[in-house]
């Protein structure tokens, strides 16, 4: 059984951490991360993949994460590493895996299959084990949609800014306007299929108000989180995810307004003299979430 | 299990270990370099033993350079080096003599 509640989860800020590194993930809870992303994958060097799993294994199925949500990024389909990392997490009660590099429905079936073998392996629940791709080329961003929606255990997709600017014969400038399309295309075809979109790492960690520029825009353009890669990201990303009062006033005021007409009969009216109707309820609705995840509503919806 | 050739596992970073494991003389001789024997000696050597137990060996030199391990750091890099040393990579035991 696929867990929809678990499936929508509030995910505004994705950790990655080096799965070769015990140091790393022996207690990266401390920073409140909404998911932590153990990585199988391109952190670890190619001596320590066999090891890293080992490590992943008892970190996983002894550590407390204490609600951050637990994500690993397993090697490659083009590896003999991807089958043996995906029985090790299943095994550990992962919560999603992510497939790197993935470029259409066919490699989000494969991975599928492999999962749910797993599952039947180690006694687990079928369905308990969530998917999530990583979209790293040009074909994987023109194919966002059919990947979208292969499993019904797809969660979301994140973009990979410095794979996917190489094949574009391009690089990360600080701008964003290299990835304005994949950004766009990504976000239109993840609201399409029903599901979530994370943004890509930003790299310089010397330019933070670059950071904040970024992760403004990304929110604005409707991702649900950004991915972090160092702690510091953490804190820019909730605060800007953070709904301010204004916004949360008048949030409710739409919900309380909306039901209130409803019962009424009233399907349009104004709100602090702007037009209001059924079609801003969940974006209304998703503001309380917010604001509720980052502990700053005080009111009773 | 038996250990069929030396393996390492691990590095000396902080909060890691680094395991080496040979084939034993009959016996289970463990040497352990911990920055913290003296206060963690005995739990490092009590999840070493436990370990190797569950892995079903009796036989082998294991010696630990130990960096402030967590049990669970401890326990991933033994299984790391008995596995290497068996060259097994693949359909490993999680959950069973993994656990």
């Amino acid at each position: 059984m696929i867990n929809e509640q678990k499936k929508k989860r509030l995910r505004r800020s994705m950790m990655f951490l080096n799965g070769q590194k015990p140091s790393l993930i022996k207690d990266p809870y401390i920073y409140k991360a909404d998911s932590l992303m153990f990585d199988l994958e391109d952190a670890v060097a190619a001596t320590a993949k066999d090891t890293a799993r080992f490590s992943l294994y008892h970190a996983l199925t002894t550590i407390d994460y204490r609600g951050s949500e637990k994500v690993c990024r397993i090697n490659g389909l083009d590896t003999d590493l991807w089958k043996e990392d995906i029985r090790c997490v299943v095994a550990a009660d992962i919560e999603v895996i992510r497939i790197p590099k993935c470029e259409n429905a066919e490699m989000v079936r494969q991975v599928e299959a492999e999962v749910l073998k797993a599952e039947k392996e180690f006694g687990k629940e079928e369905g308990q084990t969530l998917l999530m791709a990583a979209l790293e080329s040009a074909k994987g961003v023109l194919n966002a949609y059919e990947v979208c929606t292969a499993s019904p255990r797809m969660i979301g997709i994140a973009l990979s800014g410095g794979d996917y600017t190489k094949d574009l014969q391009t690089t990360i400038t600080g701008t964003g306007v290299e990835l304005m399309g994949a950004r766009q295309h990504m976000i239109i075809a993840a609201r399409a299929a029903g599901v979530q979109c994370f943004d890509t790492i930003w790299s310089n960690l010397d330019d933070m108000e670059g950071f904040r520029k970024d992760v403004e825009t990304i929110k604005k353009m409707g991702f649900d989180g950004k991915s972090c890669i160092n702690p510091r990201q953490i804190d820019i990303v909730h605060d800007i995810y953070t709904p301010t009062q204004k916004d949360i006033i008048f949030a409710e005021k739409v919900i309380k307004e909306i039901d209130d007409k409803k019962a009424k009969g009233i399907g349009v009216f104004t709100v602090d003299g702007k037009m209001i109707d059924i079609a801003f309820y969940d974006g209304a609705k998703r503001t309380i979430m917010l604001a509720k995840a980052s502990g700053v509503y005080k009111g009773d919806l | 299990m038996e250990i069929k050739k030396p393996a390492v596992a691990g590095t000396m970073e902080s909060s890691d270990c680094m395991v080496t494991v040979e084939p034993g003389n009959g016996s289970i001789e463990f040497t352990l370099d911990s920055t913290v024997a003296h206060q963690f000696g005995n739990q490092i050597r009590k999840v070493t033993m436990e370990t190797l137990e569950r892995l079903d060996i009796d036989n082998v030199k294991i010696s630990i350079v130990d960096k402030g391990a967590l049990d669970c750091t401890v326990k991933a890099r033994i299984e790391g080096a008995v596995y290497r040393s068996v060259d097994q990579y693949d359909n490993l035991p999680w959950g069973g003599a993994i656990k």
